[in-house]
């Protein structure tokens, strides 16, 4: 699996997307920092930016990427490999990839902007796990939806409308269940809402550990009032984690099965 | 030894195979024929593991092929569509199939030489025109020197030169005690090689022998004629 990881990795590093991407996140990280000149500000300005646009980018890359290396991946369902390493492996290795690109792209400006002489730099890691985790969670759902369609264009317009789900209409939906049972007692099950949309978990993660409360909104406030700062990333956490490994297990069930 | 023991295949709620029972066990050149949508890739595949069947088996020297990954280390298998990470150089794919196969690329200067690919080993795949694609995916294949060779439509967009030598190439290794399984349209491919063929109808087999046999049953010594009778009696 190793191989295949290595190749897809540098499959996709070399290609000009990979540079777009990078050139991208250095360009916006830079002007945020040079117009807030503060690097906890800078961090949740970009915030606002990762949250929506990693799962966005994890969500197409993902599934063009398993369209357009259909062929090969044929190629090599014929050598004495296990589809289980084949389609990890590619899934691995796109997602590094995408999330070197990240690394670098707001790494390279925020050491710029002395963040290793900061207090801050805790919560530029959270901010980057955060980004880590939203693109590993939404190629895995793309390779996910890849693996069952057989039509592209269909598939394509349910990967995006999953992302367009969970960065717009999730919460216009909560919004609209907080208003309507506004006299029960809605703690926990927005707590638990909260659980079912990755995006919102990564942005109650950095805003705990940044402490923005103003910022929090409702689930953000429940976060922090329900579990202390720690316990309450842990669960956030341990939640995205879970949100990595249920697609990527079924879409390896559904690899197993299929033909191709 | 190959074996395929009553394979049934479906694609949604249309069958494609209904039963296919073949038996391999000799040295020789053996084309799978039949119509568009026959299911002749579907046996390839299911050969490799690549089309999981609904029924039935493949035994590969006697070895159920669904519990293993091994097997296909003594198998060589041409693609019918050739098309690969268009970044890559055409060097670095030969490399780079060699360290995932975890194989010694035993006959890959031959191959390179009689393909006559050496001039595009640094070009990008993204560059490559469809008969040069068609001569890698015939190197990337043929360079571990397995056993067993599965070419699935082998010569579409071969130049004339390349084309003799895949043809004296295949030859070459049936003398050499391997069997090649080939798919292909190309009656006049099929007569030059073949030594048996097996051919697909309605997802069953409807003649599997020696190719003379079929022409002597049909009274024509022309394989094509015999094929287009054949298909227009059952259309």
């Amino acid at each position: 699996m190793r191989k295949i990881i290595a190749f897809t990795f540098k499959d996709f590093v070399r290609s000009w997307w990979n540079v777009l991407y990078t050139s991208f996140f250095l360009a916006t990280a830079l002007s945020f920092l040079f117009l807030n000149n503060d690097l906890s500000d800078g961090i949740v300005s970009i915030m606002n930016v990762i949250i929506f646009l990693c799962p966005l980018i994890g969500s197409i890359f993902g599934y063009m990427y398993f369209y357009n290396s259909q062929e090969f991946t044929n190629l090599l369902l014929a050598q004495p490999l296990k589809r289980r390493d084949i389609f990890l492996g590619q899934y691995l290795g796109l997602a590094s990839s995408l999330s070197l690109s990240l690394i670098i792209g707001l790494g390279i400006p925020f050491l710029l902007y002395g963040l290793t002489v900061s207090t801050q730099i805790y919560d530029f890691i959270i901010l980057l796990f955060s980004g880590v985790a939203l693109t590993f969670i939404f190629t895995s759902i793309a390779f996910l939806v890849a693996i069952y369609a057989r039509n592209k264009l269909k598939g394509f317009g349910i990967v995006i409308l999953i992302w367009l789900f969970m960065a717009l209409i999730y919460d216009a939906l909560f919004l609209m269940v907080l208003f309507h049972f506004e006299s029960y007692p809605l703690e926990k099950p927005s707590i638990v809402m909260t659980m079912f949309n990755p995006i919102d978990l990564s942005r109650i993660l950095i805003l705990l550990k940044v402490d923005e409360s103003a910022l929090m909104g409702y689930t953000g406030a429940l976060f922090s009032k329900f579990f202390h700062q720690p316990v309450g990333m842990a669960v956030s956490a341990s939640a995205l984690l879970l949100w990595i490994s249920v697609p990527t297990i079924l879409m390896l069930r559904k690899a197993k099965r299929r033909d191709f | 030894m190959l074996q395929l023991i009553d394979l049934q295949k479906k694609y949604g709620k249309k069958p494609v195979l209904l039963g296919i029972n073949v038996t391999i066990s000799e040295p020789g050149i053996y084309a799978i024929l039949g119509p568009n949508g026959s299911g002749k890739t579907t046996i390839l595949k299911s050969i490799l593991g690549m089309v999981v069947p609904d029924r039935g088996r493949v035994e590969f020297d006697g070895i159920n092929t669904r519990n293993s990954t091994d097997y296909r280390t003594r198998i060589d298998y041409v693609p019918q569509i050739a098309n690969f990470p268009q970044n890559i150089r055409v060097g670095e794919m030969l490399l780079l199939i060699a360290k995932i196969r975890g194989a010694q690329p035993k006959r890959k200067t031959e191959l390179i030489e009689l393909f006559r690919i050496s001039s595009y080993l640094d070009q990008r795949i993204g560059a490559l025109s469809g008969g040069n694609l068609q001569k890698l995916n015939l190197t990337l294949a043929l360079m571990f020197d397995s056993q067993t060779i599965i070419l699935d439509e082998p010569t579409s967009g071969l130049d004339p030169i390349a084309l003799i030598a895949l043809k004296d190439l295949l030859r070459e290794e049936v003398k050499r005690g391997k069997t090649v399984i080939l798919t292909t349209h190309i009656m006049n491919l099929v007569e030059e090689l073949a030594t048996d063929i097996t051919f697909i109808l309605d997802g069953k087999i409807y003649y599997k022998g020696p190719m003379d046999e079929l022409k002597h049953q049909h009274g024509d010594t022309d394989m094509e004629h015999v094929m287009a009778n054949i298909l227009m009696d059952h259309a």
